[in-house]
């Protein structure tokens, strides 16, 4: 596995019709070499369709496609330079794990000693030494999946296509195994393209995120961009959760802007917004809850729910009800009690109206 | 392009193997006995293509040579977009012209009067396609297939696009050709030429359409007493299917197995024995009818022959499956709609009536008409209890083989017949689909099927009971008939028609067959062999482009195939006579056309199997095989065959024990060399010879049951290793198989 070959992605103005429907209009993406991008979005946007044009198992109705700078727009899903990672695994349940591992390397040629050898070579990688004899049956779900993820790297593919690849895991091994599969991307250096539904994830393992929505991109950026400055509503409310309230810009200063929100000032980054009417994305832990003050915007609680590091409420105001995480446990707030409200300076960003 | 140049090299190889290497034309006496190699590359007959053309005068192939050079000059051209159009350019109108002068060209010039016309005479004409013409023919399919391949059809997979062609291609060759050349031979005079008399008189025939018999004291027509046996078989058999379903599933009968034991009988039964066992009952020297003679005085009649007796064996004959249909049926009732009726105040009686049984309408529906198609196709049970009154199978069968030799009428009845069948297939088809309400879920079903209302469980116990004393008499008489030496006249045991019909003998030369039957039980259990490979393979591989591959048209490919299960082997075995028996395609007298019957008489079979067990393989297995560098090909090896083994098993044992049981298509298709187990009965039957006919019935059950129990050890054991949602498959596959049967 030392000699990854990382090639570059691109998507030529791709579009995908099936029958009727259109579950990709027109969409362009350059992945760098190296890299890991992240596919993100909800059920039905259209991240699996992308992943599998690039995996040759659709073909785009047009458009192009090009793996390390090569049409493989008609190409066959065999002949491709990429390899995939399924969400169920799809390990072939009559094979053991190094017959798994060896099945593409045969498929591609290789003599039969050399195949197995390299596919312990593989299973060594990650950490399954020893199991090869086992039946898919046989192993646990984490096993499983590294077998999977063995068996795709062993071929040395130009990209590596990640489909949900921890949906079948239990929440604690997901943390665990999403990192090692970080860890030896950037060990390996190939280039990986990652689907998931599921926004932790994809902040966790990515260089970049592409955020998708009906078939189209709805942002695209670092993993902190994406977090720090949503563009609209729909990004700011998939990644993490955003209260989403009107304000009015009434003043500029440099790079910033003062906000007015029902009476509460703020400064914030300005980023291209100007004067006048405005939305405002607030993190629910950039909301500071204050019961004695009654300056700003005041509130009152109409549910909390205890959980344990946090507290979880909700507040009606003038301009919507908030939705806040507090952290300050010690003290609890009753429902019907009134309250103000303040912003951090972390976790607002104005965002399209 | 490069793995695309590697597969039309191995094409143009191919190309010229078969313009130089191979005789044109069909070779007399069998390719394969390669007595032409002596004589071979000279002569009219045994010349190759290329020699056909420059030195024989058969110069109307240049045309196909030259298509073929221009379909392989594509290998050498770069733009991917001219060779793909190149190549599906020169292959449609290569098959095209293959087709057209093989047609127009027969032995004696030209077939037609237009082209004579327009050409003038041809010196000279041209037997039937060889293994030349054939080779080429594939040749072309494949420009096609490999042409759409490159234009990225079906992602591109030639291997894909290859298997659809070539299966499209057999389908039309091996069943809407013959059937095709049956509508043609319904307006044909024997010379050929168009003549719709015979057609035009035989459909306005009083004794095919006759109502006499509802205004009238006389017979009606044959096409109206099929219909009528038909619909009173398909009622029978549902009735007694219910009763039977209901018993293994509603009530505390002691013998469920049992039960389930009779659902094997009709695979295993040649569909003849019946009416066989029927006659040794009830006939003029029947047990009973002889017993009923001494005892109460009765006059010994001929009543069992006609529609009453045939209606017996059809019925006695099609219930199994209607009680395999039916008993997925009920059981798919969801108990909880059960309960949930009897919650709402209704007692057993009214959940029956207004709950259970409306929910089962659409599996009662399915069931008639599959009862409906089986009688209208049945062909042993007439041919042995119909005496002079027939039905259509039969009156097809005399058309041909009787003493006035009309294939006009022959074709007239198939064609009716078929309409008949084909309408009750639309019909399941198009009105049943989707109008099952009795799906299991897949929610958690739990709870208990409410028990039959007192009255319903006295009258089914009432049917069943009888009717299982009386298919135990039936097959007894099967038994034991083979050791009685002539009914009714000396009843006393002997072993003289076992010994006849399979004795041995050690001559000078080690082992002799001496015995009247080896003959044809050999030839069945060669032709039974090699079709079954053939049909599992082809039925199996329909079944993976079916579910595994979206294409345009593929319903109508689906549909075509399915259909073909609706022509009744009488039609088929009449259409293969018209098709075969002239050039172009001359196959009769030999096993090649009962291979060629079998597998696509039986694919569809396999076809179900095959969808119903891939449907249980996840889909991303084959996607992960693909995206690992095996191409489909490959995958179909090495994933998908290995995960459907069971499936598998059922498809080679079903058409194994099919090709033995099956007579209606067999008995126009044997010939003296190639004698079938089935047909070779039959003419014992016809001879008077019930005991030999019996005995060799039994053995052909014998040898049957030891085949499927062989299998079902094998497949059980497997059973054990594998993981459940494999292993689920062989079981349905079961059920599946045996709602297929068709005489």
């Amino acid at each position: 596995m030392s000699e990854l070959k990382p090639g570059s992605v691109v998507f030529e103005n791709v579009r995908k019709d099936f029958g009727t429907f259109t579950a990709i209009p027109d969409l362009s993406i350059t992945i760098e070499p190296g890299t890991l991008v992240t596919l993100l979005g909800p059920s039905g946007c259209g991240k699996t369709t992308t992943l599998r044009m690039l995996a040759g198992l659709e073909h785009p109705t047009s458009g192009r496609i090009l793996i390390g700078g090569r049409d493989v727009t008609l190409m066959p899903a065999h002949e491709r330079d990429v390899s995939m990672v399924f969400q169920s695994y799809a390990l072939f349940p009559h094979m053991n794990a190094l017959d798994n591992v060896a099945y593409g390397l045969e498929s591609s040629g290789f003599k039969k000693r050399e195949a197995r050898e390299r596919a312990e070579e593989g299973l060594d990688q990650v950490g399954l030494s020893g199991m090869g004899h086992r039946l898919p049956a046989e192993l646990s779900g984490g096993q499983q999946q590294r077998v999977a993820v063995a068996r795709a790297l062993v071929l040395n593919p130009q990209v590596l296509l990640l489909d949900e690849p921890l949906s079948n895991l239990d929440a604690r091994l997901r943390r665990r195994v999403r990192t090692e599969i970080r860890e030896l991307q950037q060990r390996l250096g190939f280039t990986a393209v990652y689907v998931t539904h599921d926004q932790d994830e994809a902040l966790a393992v990515s260089d970049r995120i592409v955020v998708m929505k009906d078939g189209e991109i709805a942002q695209e950026g670092a993993p902190r961009a994406l977090y720090e400055e949503p563009v609209s509503e729909f990004i700011a409310d998939f990644m993490g959760e955003a209260n989403v309230v009107s304000c009015e810009i009434v003043g500029r200063d440099g790079d910033d802007a003062l906000i007015d929100v029902g009476g509460l000032k703020h400064r914030l980054r300005a980023r291209q917004a100007t004067t006048g009417k405005a939305r405002l994305a607030v993190r629910p832990g950039a909301v500071v809850l204050n019961p004695e003050a009654t300056s700003g915007l005041g509130g009152e609680i109409l549910t909390a729910a205890y959980l344990g590091d946090h507290v979880e409420y909700e507040v009606e105001t003038k301009v919507g009800n908030f939705f806040v995480i507090d952290h300050a446990v010690e003290r609890s707030l009753a429902p019907k009690s009134t309250v103000s409200l303040g912003f951090r300076n972390r976790g607002l960003a104005l965002i399209e109206a | 392009m490069h793995s695309g140049n590697k597969r039309l090299n191995v094409l143009l190889g191919l190309g010229v193997f078969a313009f130089l290497f191979v005789p044109w034309y069909r070779v007399e006496g069998g390719f394969y006995a390669f007595e032409w190699l002596s004589a071979f590359p000279t002569g009219s007959d045994l010349a190759p293509g290329l020699l056909q053309i420059l030195s024989e005068g058969r110069s109307w192939l240049a045309v196909a040579l030259l298509l073929f050079l221009i379909g392989a000059s594509a290998r050498f051209v770069v733009s991917a977009d001219t060779r793909s159009k190149l190549l599906v350019a020169t292959g449609a109108a290569g098959i095209v012209f293959m087709a057209l002068q093989g047609l127009a060209i027969s032995f004696i010039g030209w077939a037609w009067t237009f082209p004579e016309t327009m050409f003038g005479a041809l010196p000279l004409g041209q037997p039937a396609m060889g293994a030349g013409a054939i080779l080429v023919s594939l040749i072309f399919v494949l420009f096609i297939a490999f042409g759409l391949a490159e234009r990225g059809f079906m992602k591109g997979d030639a291997f894909v696009v290859g298997s659809i062609t070539i299966l499209i291609f057999l389908v039309t060759v091996f069943i809407f050709y013959p059937i095709g050349s049956m509508f043609a031979g319904s307006v044909q005079d024997f010379d050929g030429s168009f003549k719709p008399d015979g057609f035009i008189q035989n459909m306005q025939d009083p004794a095919i359409w006759s109502l006499d018999c509802v205004v009238g004291g006389n017979r009606c027509g044959v096409a109206w007493r099929t219909l009528f046996l038909a619909v009173m078989s398909g009622l029978g058999s549902t009735i007694l299917g219910l009763a039977f379903a209901l018993v293994a599933t509603r009530t505390r009968f002691p013998f469920k197995k049992g039960l389930r034991l009779l659902t094997v009988l009709p695979i295993i039964t040649p569909p003849f024995v019946i009416g066989l066992a029927l006659t040794l009952l009830f006939g003029r020297s029947g047990v009973v009818t002889e017993a009923l003679d001494t005892l109460f005085g009765i006059e010994p009649s001929r009543w069992l022959y006609g529609l009453t007796g045939i209606w017996i064996a059809q019925v006695l004959s099609f219930t199994p499956i209607s009680f395999l249909v039916l008993i997925g049926v009920v059981e798919g009732v969801s108990p909880s709609m059960e309960e949930a009726s009897q919650t709402l105040r209704a007692d057993r009686w009214r959940t029956f009536w207004r709950v259970s049984l409306p929910l089962m309408k659409p599996g009662l529906a399915n069931a008639f008409l599959i009862g409906f198609i089986e009688s209208m196709a049945d062909f042993g049970n007439p041919l042995v209890l119909g005496g002079s009154h027939g039905v259509l199978s039969t009156e097809i069968f005399f058309a041909v083989v009787g003493s006035q030799i009309d294939p006009s009428r022959a074709a007239v009845l198939a064609i009716i017949l078929l309409s008949f069948t084909l309408s009750a297939f639309l019909a399941q088809r198009l009105w049943l689909s989707g109008k099952n309400f009795a799906t299991v879920t897949g929610k958690g079903d739990s709870g208990a099927h409410a028990g039959l209302p007192k009255s319903l469980s006295i009258s089914v116990y009432g049917l069943v009971l009888p009717w299982m004393g009386f298919t135990v008499v039936v097959y007894g008489m099967i038994l034991v008939g083979g050791f009685v030496k002539t009914w009714g006249l000396d009843n006393s045991l002997t072993l003289e028609h076992y010994a006849r019909a399979f004795s041995v003998s050690f001559g000078e030369d080690g082992l002799v067959w001496t015995g009247v039957a080896w003959n044809s039980f050999w030839t069945t259990m060669e032709i039974a062999l090699i079709s079954a490979p053939l049909t599992a393979a082809v039925g199996l591989l329909t079944a993976y482009i079916i579910v595994r591959q979206k294409f345009a048209g593929k319903n109508a490919f689906e549909f075509a195939l399915m259909m073909s299960f609706a022509i009744p082997g009488t039609v088929i075995g009449i259409s293969y006579i018209m098709a075969f028996n002239l050039p172009p395609l001359e196959m009769t007298g030999s096993a090649l056309i009962l291979v060629a019957c079998f597998v696509f008489r039986n694919m569809p079979v396999g076809v179900r199997g095959g969808i119903a067990a891939m449907s249980q393989l996840d889909k991303s297995l084959d996607e992960a095989s693909l995206t690992l560098r095996a191409n489909s090909a490959r995958t179909l090896r090495k994933v998908i065959l290995p995960l459907l083994r069971p499936a598998i098993t059922a498809a080679l044992v079903y058409s194994f024990v099919r090709a033995i049981t099956s007579i209606s298509a067999v008995i126009f298709l044997v010939s003296a060399e190639y004698n079938m187990a089935t047909s070779y009965i039959v003419g014992l039957v016809e001879n008077g010879e019930y005991g030999i006919a019996i005995a060799y019935s039994s053995m052909l059950i014998f040898v049957m049951i030891t085949v499927i129990a062989g299998f079902q050890l094998l497949v059980g054991e497997r059973r054990l290793r594998r993981e459940n949602r494999v292993a689920g498959v062989s079981k349905s596959q079961k059920i599946r198989f045996t709602q297929e049967k068709t005489a």
